[in-house]
């Protein structure tokens, strides 16, 4: 059970440069590795939103006016893959997966320091790669989706780059998904039982899994649209026989569980942040956890209520509508446990507890449109139409992103040693709140009332709604401004952290900000009780 | 004790005012305009109303918190150590379990009456010339119903056009006339890619697949010109690749069959 590990070993100290320069090399630190997700992730998040304000301006009016057609398709193509694939999947899980998950288990790095590294590096490549296929004949312009037949008469060399981008991606993906298991079940430092660990691990354990189990098959599925496009093959192309509907329940047995991928950490990540603002312990320890591995065990069974309008079988559709209905509720006993987690406590109202209840409210919305979703005949009417663009982005941007820039104001001190200011983290947050609602909230009814998605023009009926949800797109750039300013200011100016500012009880805050090399100058302490806020409440008065 | 147990019902009493007020009284959806919309509209206010109540519950559960149990500034120390209750878990994960699983069960019912969980028997007149599978969309009626009357459409989708063609007439048209209150049968088919057929005002989509030849069923109820969207990414004029369908009585229907019809095949 126990791996001792050699400090000089593991490290090679003398051979890392130190400062800065040490976000730039092969390092095998943990938290390097962690912010230089979270940097790395950040720089993409900032590429994707430009995309994402292109396709916003082109929609401002009825007409394809602002970019040509096929650029316009290139555009929503790389918008989706690089924020899934870039930004939220590597930062929620290789970001502070990285930084947290030692710290929690009680070991001084992650069970495989060089993979872990490794996976890092696959990113800033392939991510690069995937944005210059733009360069050379223009990009992928499938969508995210790439179904088939439409990825193979698309111009070929920007769908093979997408699928080699994306492939080094799920490489990097699994490579992390097998290290986080790894690190979970077999670094635990002695004395720490499973369920004591905090609710990330938890939330880690089952994202891995769910990586571990789905993201081979989206490989496999990739490598065979490839040889359709290059060898000419015929898995899918209906002109050879193929069959293009296999492709998308192959495509979405990984997809599905995707979006699990996406949002299982961040409700690990709010289950940190809501008990130490909130001076309360988690509520409902033991049915998190429940829920957790209840959500990754329907999350892969779930896949073709992505698929409802294409033909499936009767029989087939009345499964996946119980089966997805019923994600609702593993779901929902989190969310009643994080309300009461809320309830009865001493709330310090910050950004990052701001930025957690905007997720818990958006993403209560994004998960009851979810449910209306799953039914057939609901489906049915707004499948492919901004309805579900709306969903799918209340649950990923109000859902996570909002978790992600949470848990940036939590840990932002532990990380530097200097707080964050809050004038500016709140402005941040009442700016990307409204702008963020104003964005998407008025595409459901878009969707209802007949826009699909993935248009570049629209009927005319439709310009104000647009022009709306257009504003909402700008005040969330806008966002992005106070929260810039606030980092680089900090960093230089900001107060000074100390080692424990919110006095929160999990291990990370149990040694210096930002923490040694090795994580703790002695032994790791034994944190029986992550969430044991209150209990010496009576000493204290 | 009772005194807040009195106002836990007023407010949770108040959040179902609010939530059935708005549903009922707010429409946020297109024009009905075949069988299936009323169906359709009806689950679509249940869903509503029921997503409404948890919404405005949470939210309201959420924003009391942060205001009643703020940290005020002489405050010292933790909340209460409250790490669980066993029966409360138990209530919020049954009552959701049978909310989810009646919805479950009400809107396999909808999609029953819709017709989706009917099966086809392959005995279309026109089209069982050979033997290949057919797939079926949402249906309203049995084959044998359809395979009588004059109203089976072709529908050819390409990129970026719709086409219908009539084979009773032996004519094809780039808008769908179809007769008011008249069930019409499709045969859809792909030349390219995936295309989709989605007419918002009659709450039916049916994704067109290159290789899988599918049968949607609809019955306009109202007359009137609608947009059909393709809503499947199918290239660059993905967004213009829209259609009429011209629903008519049945004299005009008539007309504009007639003056289309043409009297034999010309290869």
């Amino acid at each position: 059970m126990t791996i001792s590990i050699d400090p000089q070993k593991t490290n090679n100290e003398s051979l890392q440069p130190k400062g800065w320069l040490r976000y730039f090399s092969f390092s095998l630190d943990h938290k390097v590795i962690g912010i230089q997700y979270l940097v790395c992730g950040f720089l993409f998040y900032l590429i994707g939103g430009t995309l994402a304000s292109a396709i916003r301006i082109e929609l401002a009016s009825p007409m394809s006016d602002f970019m040509p057609r096929d650029v316009y398709n290139q555009v929503l193509t790389l918008h989706g893959t690089i924020m899934i694939f870039l930004w939220i999947v590597p930062v929620v899980n290789g970001a502070f997966g990285n930084y947290l998950i030692p710290f929690y288990v009680g070991a001084r790095d992650m069970a495989f320091p060089r993979l872990n590294a490794v996976a890092f590096w696959l990113i800033p490549p392939s991510g690069l790669m995937l944005v210059a296929s733009y360069f050379v004949e223009g990009a992928a312009q499938a969508g995210w989706t790439a179904y088939p037949p439409l990825s193979i008469t698309t111009p070929q060399s920007g769908q093979i780059i997408w699928i080699l981008s994306v492939l080094l991606l799920g490489g990097s993906s699994i490579f992390g998904g097998i290290n986080f298991i790894a690190t979970i079940i077999k670094l635990r430092r002695p004395g720490l039982k499973l369920m004591q660990l905090p609710m990330y691990c938890w939330a880690m354990l089952g994202t891995s899994l769910l990586v571990v189990l789905s993201t081979p098959v989206l490989a496999g599925t990739l490598i065979l649209l490839s040889f359709d496009i290059i060898a000419n093959t015929g898995f899918f192309n209906p002109v050879l026989g193929g069959n293009v509907v296999v492709y998308q329940h192959l495509f979405w047995f990984y997809s599905h569980p995707a979006v699990y991928i996406m949002v299982l950490p961040a409700f690990g990540l709010v289950s940190e942040i809501l008990p130490v603002h909130a001076r309360k312990p988690l509520f409902g320890y033991t049915t998190m956890v429940f829920s957790i591995m209840g959500i990754v065990v329907l999350g892969l069974v779930v896949w073709a209520h992505h698929m409802f309008t294409s033909g499936t079988p009767p029989w087939m559709r009345l499964f996946f509508t119980i089966a997805t209905a019923f994600i609702a509720v593993p779901t929902g006993i989190k969310f009643f446990n994080w309300v009461a987690t809320l309830w009865g406590g001493k709330i310090s109202i910050n950004s990052a507890m701001l930025f957690s209840c905007g997720f818990i409210i958006n993403f209560v919305f994004g998960g009851i449109t979810g449910v209306a979703l799953a039914q057939v005949p609901f489906d049915i009417h707004v499948h492919d139409t901004y309805f579900v663009v709306a969903h799918f982005h209340y649950i990923v941007y109000g859902g996570t992103v909002f978790i992600i820039f949470s848990s940036i104001y939590h840990w932002f001190p532990k990380v530097t040693g200097k707080m964050l200011n809050e004038k500016l983290g709140i402005l941040h947050f009442i700016i990307t709140f409204i702008g963020f609602n104003l964005c998407f909230a008025p595409q459901h009814w878009l969707g209802l009332n007949g826009m699909p998605r993935r248009v570049a023009e629209y009927d005319p009926q439709f310009q104000f709604v647009n022009q709306i949800s257009s504003l909402g797109a700008l005040l969330m750039a806008i966002s992005t401004i106070p929260f810039l300013i606030n980092v680089f200011l900090s960093v230089r100016n900001g107060k000074n952290a100390g080692d424990n500012p919110w006095n929160a009880l999990t291990p990370e805050w149990l040694t210096s900000s930002p923490p040694p090399v090795e994580n703790w100058e002695g032994e790791a302490p034994l944190i029986k009780e992550p969430y044991g806020y209150g209990k010496q409440i009576s000493e204290q008065k | 004790m009772l005194n807040k147990n009195i106002y836990l019902i007023l407010i949770i009493s108040l959040v179902f005012a609010i939530s059935f007020l708005i549903g009922f009284n707010v429409n946020l959806l297109p024009a009905e305009a075949s069988i299936n919309a009323p169906i359709y509209d009806e689950l679509f206010r249940i869903l509503f109303i029921t997503g409404l109540i948890i919404f405005i519950g949470m939210t309201v559960a959420v924003i009391y918190s942060l205001f009643k149990f703020r940290k005020r500034n002489d405050q010292i120390g933790d909340g209460i150590a409250l790490e669980g209750n066993l029966s409360l878990e138990i209530v919020w994960t049954i009552i959701p379990s049978i909310v989810v699983l009646l919805i479950g069960l009400y809107s396999y019912n909808i999609y029953d009456r819709m017709g989706g969980m009917k099966e086809l028997n392959h005995n279309h007149e026109i089209m069982s010339s050979n033997s290949e599978k057919i797939w079926a969309g949402i249906s309203q009626t049995s084959d044998n119903e359809i395979a009588i009357n004059n109203l089976s459409i072709e529908v050819s989708a390409m990129q970026f056009a719709f086409l219908f063609n009539y084979p009773k007439g032996n004519f094809i048209s780039g808008e769908l006339h179809v007769p008011v209150d008249q069930k019409v049968s499709m045969k859809m088919e792909s030349k390219d890619v995936i295309h989709a057929f989605w007419v918002p005002e009659f709450r039916i989509k049916q994704d067109i697949i290159p290789g899988q030849p599918t049968i949607l069923n609809f019955t306009p109820t109202k007359v009137g010109k609608y947009p059909i969207i393709c809503a499947e990414l199918c290239g660059p004029y993905h967004g213009g690749m829209r259609a009429t369908i011209i629903v008519e009585e049945e004299s005009d229907y008539n007309e504009w069959f007639n003056q289309n019809k043409k009297p034999e095949v010309n290869l």
